[in-house]
This record gives C-alpha cells, structure tokens and sequence, in this order.
C-alpha cells in the first residue's frame, strides 16, 4: 500500500512516498536526506513528538518558564506529559537546561527549561 | 546631548542581536541595540515550541533557547543595548531619536541599521464583516497572552489563515485544552509549512479547509460564532456554501508586514512586494549608510536565516564605515509573474551575492534560472517549490556576464 508521508525533522517538510505492506515499509522515495526514511521508519512503528509547554513560576521576573522534552515521547503520551508538567510550581531563579521532571513517567526524556528567570527585584 | 556612535541598531530581536555580534567581532565596537520591550530576544521570547536553530546549530532549540545564545553573547562583548526604548524617529542624516524612561536620546551615527521586525496583519486589514466583539486575536497576541502572560484566550477556536503562528497556536491551544474546530484558508494553498500541517494540526486531528473565509462574525459581548463560507478562482465567497461554526475565539493568522514606519518617515522606498525596504546586495537602502535585514527587509520562515541575512548585512556596514561610501549597484533584477519577488532588488556586481525569492503558487518539477543577457548564469532544480518556503540562490561575481539587469525566470 502507498503511503504519503510529510517528514517533521526539518523545516524541507520534504513529501515522502512510501510503500508499506502491513507495518513494514518496504521502500520509500521523495526525502533529500537519508534522515527521511528513518522518520518514515518511526512513523510506522512508533511515532514521538516533543512536547513545548510552560510552568509557573513563583517570585519570578516572569509568570511562567518555558519548557521543552530532551527526547520525543510517543505521540499518546503526549497529554499524560502535558498532566505532569501541569502539576509542577517552581520557585525563581530558573537557568536555561534546568531540569524540571527528571525521566518523565519513565519515558526515557528530561523536562527542561528552555528560558530563565531571575527573582523578582524589589 | 547627541550621542555619537558608529552604529545604532534599531531593534533587539534576532536580526539586530546578530548584527551587533558581527560588527563587534569585525571591529565596529563603537555600536547601540535599541529595544522597544524591557528585555531583548524580540518576538523569539514568546516561541517557546521547538525547531530553532536546525540550519545554525544542527540542534532543534525553542525560541528562548535560541535568542539567549545571541544575547549571552551580547552581554560578553558589553555590547551597549539600550532597552525600554523607542526609536521615533531615523533621519537620512543618520540622526536616530528615542524616548525612554532615560528621557530623551538623541544619536547620530555614520549607519544605521534597521531591524525591527514585523507586525501581524489584522482583523481591519482583511476587512471582515460582524460585530466587534471580545474573543478575536491575531496569533501572535494569543501567543503571547499564553506563554509570557500565563492567560488562557478561550475554549472553542476558529483559525482563520494558514499561516505558521496560526498553526502553532492551534497545537498549543489543544495543549492546553482548548477544542480548536478547524482552520480556514482563503488561497487554494496552505500559507505555512508542511511540516506544521503535519505536528500542529494533522497531529490533533484539527481539519484545515482550503478556498475557504470567514464572512461573518457574530456576538456581542464575546464572539459566539463565525460564518465560513467557500472561495471561488476571484478569491469570492460563494453564496449557498455559509456554514455556522460556533466558537468563543477566533485567531487569525493571516500574514505579516515589515514594520516600516520609522524607514518610511526617514524617505526610505519600501518594495510593494515585500512592504520591506528596497536594497541592493549590500542590504543598503535607497539612503547611504542605512542598512536593513530580518523580518523588516522581507518575512523570513526560519530565524536561522534571519541571523544569517544581518550578520550578510554587518560585512557591508563593516566595508561601508571604511570607506564612507558602497559602490552604487546598478543591476536591477527583474521576477517573472510566478516570482512573488526577490530579496535584493538590485546588485553592484561587485561581490557574491544571495537572492532571495519565493514562488506565487506551488510548482512541481521546477527549475528556477537567474538571465542575463539572454544567457541563463545560474540555475536550480527544485523537487516542490511552495509561497510557504523562501528560496535562495546564491551567485558569485564571476558568474555575472555583462552589466545588463538580471532576469529570474521559473519553468
């Protein structure tokens, strides 16, 4: 069966055609970097995303500090990350790359900040 | 008191943080960043999703991420950056005035550069008929309400406009709860990237309509529906295809302009095309010793080329404060109808340069060639060209035949 795939891993988007039989792929073309069948490859067997949100932050010169995953985690997974990260407070400062949840819900990922912000001045 | 500087740049988002970065490690110490906001990073400080940084650091960064490089950076060379600061007037003489908690700073430099962004089109500048009610962003507010404001815009979304904030916010809203019901877009294409139909909305099961607008809105206090309505070839609504979508938000993603008051009070001539500054290969403006990069020259897709355009642009101001002068370019270069436009609009001849450009309606199959005397003295073959994705080609001075104008044709 073919199959059209829009590749994620890079603003290309390059449009993928692949040939899948069941849950193997069997070839594909259409991608300008070998980076394409692997993410293909992914899609098929065990899709990952990131996930990008925010959590408060108390005494801070901002409400809230951004977040990121430092690996994708599987794409229904994604709202259980998004309920742990909700449950979290922090008090400032907070330094890019801190860790927020160490091995969220043992998905093999780190929840960071990716902003920092300093303790609010008087 | 008139401050003296070789340099001010006006605008501390990533296109004037990589400015000021270039100019100082070639030698232009002697500079200002003035910023309108209390901090630096401009509009990368409210993009906290992932993507930045691919092309420059071969790693995927959020926006906050990215621009604490530039600014860490800034900080280490004590480069000055005034912020909490608005620029309200650049003079052809090169006089920059701002107002500021400071009061009044009045500079004269011998360049300026221009780097400040742009702005999102609107409700009024698409003109959509209904009420006036609460409830309608453009997707750079709700983004900013939501990510730096920690303010949730509402729990039924509409999306007007395919564009990549648009999208982004659609994904973002769904995060956080929020039931977004379907994004509408007037061309028969989508505005933003493939890969943000496929994460942002294809991810979430969000369904994107293509020829389809808004033609009403309704509610009084807060927005309580829209009307969408199909588009025919002229882009009009037609009549018998309305469908009522009830929502409490309607965001709109619907295109950005270069800010250009400043540039255009100072005389400065804007491209009707990119509503940018008219520049030559040396990202000169029609004024000596003005310089524009970034977002205000033309809309880039991706930061790392805006980083890339006004560290392009910090050489020429380098070469510029030298020698008080640039060679005036004379070689105008000309698009062809499926050419939206090109990014500079006129070379020297003088060194390699860069053009810009993108596609009006996607192409397959392509080849894009720049002319020159009838001689075609470059080309690029191209898979997929799409409005959505900014193409460059690059030439070198040698490949440059005679001083004829360019042409740049797609076959």
């Amino acid at each position: 069966m073919k199959k059209i795939f829009t590749c994620i891993i890079c603003p290309n988007g390059c449009e993928i055609t692949a040939e899948v039989e069941g849950q193997e792929l069997v070839s594909c073309f259409g991608s300008l970097c070998k980076r394409g069948e692997k993410y293909v490859k992914q899609e098929l067997y065990d899709p990952r995303r990131n996930v990008a949100t925010s959590v408060l932050v108390e005494n801070g010169d901002a409400l809230l500090v951004s977040v990121r995953l430092t690996n994708a985690v599987p794409k229904a997974k994604i709202f259980d990350v998004m309920n742990e990260i909700k449950k979290v407070h922090l008090i400032a400062p907070v330094i890019i790359g801190q860790v927020i949840i160490r091995n969220v819900l043992d998905l093999n990922s780190d929840v960071i900040a990716t902003r920092k912000v300093a303790v609010k001045s008087k | 008191m008139t401050i003296k500087k070789d340099v001010v740049i006006v605008g501390g988002g990533p296109a004037g943080l990589a400015a000021a970065i270039s100019l100082y490690k070639q030698g232009v110490e002697d500079i200002v960043i003035i910023e309108r906001e209390k901090q630096l990073g401009g509009i990368l400080r409210q993009c906290i999703h992932d993507g930045f940084g691919l092309t420059r650091f071969k790693q995927t960064l959020s926006g906050p991420e990215y621009s604490q490089k530039f600014i860490d950076l800034v900080k280490e060379l004590k480069i000055e950056c005034v912020t909490d600061a608005t620029v309200i007037e650049i003079t052809p003489e090169k006089k920059v005035v701002a107002i500021s908690k400071l009061g009044l700073l009045v500079y004269q430099a011998k360049a300026i550069v221009l780097a400040m962004g742009c702005r999102e089109r609107t409700r009024g500048a698409i003109s959509i008929p209904g009420s006036r009610p609460a409830g309608i962003y453009s997707a750079g507010v709700a983004q900013s309400y939501i990510n730096l404001y920690n303010t949730m815009v509402g729990q039924e979304v509409v999306i007007l406009g395919s564009g990549d904030i648009g999208m982004i916010m659609a994904r973002r809203m769904t995060l956080e709860g929020a039931k977004v019901k379907a994004v509408f877009e007037i061309q028969p294409y989508p505005s933003g990237l493939p890969r943000n139909i496929e994460q942002c909305l294809n991810d979430y099961n969000i369904p994107l309509y293509l020829s389809h607008t808004v033609t009403n809105i309704k509610g009084h206090s807060r927005l309580e529906g829209v009307t969408v309505a199909k588009v025919d070839e002229h882009l009009h609504p037609i009549s018998g295809t309305e469908r009522d979508y009830a929502c409490d938000t309607l965001i709109l993603s619907v295109g950005l302009i270069p800010e250009n008051e400043l540039s255009m009070g100072c005389g400065i001539k804007l491209d009707g095309r990119t509503k940018g500054p008219l520049v030559d290969d040396y990202y000169q403006t029609n004024i000596a010793g003005i310089f524009a990069a970034g977002n205000v020259l033309q809309v880039h897709d991706l930061v790392d080329f805006v980083s890339a355009e006004a560290e392009a642009l910090a050489a020429s101001v380098v070469e510029y404060i030298k020698k008080c002068r640039l060679t005036p370019a004379a070689i105008n270069i000309i698009a062809d109808a499926d050419i939206g436009y090109t990014v500079p609009q006129k070379v020297s001849g003088e060194k390699d340069f860069q053009i810009s450009l993108r596609v009006k309606r996607p192409l397959k199959n392509c080849e894009i060639s720049v002319i020159q005397a009838g001689t075609a003295i470059k080309s690029i073959k191209l898979q997929k060209a799409i409005p959505a994705e900014m193409i460059k080609i690059r030439l070198t001075k040698s490949d440059l035949i005679s001083i004829d104008d360019l042409k740049v044709v797609v076959k």
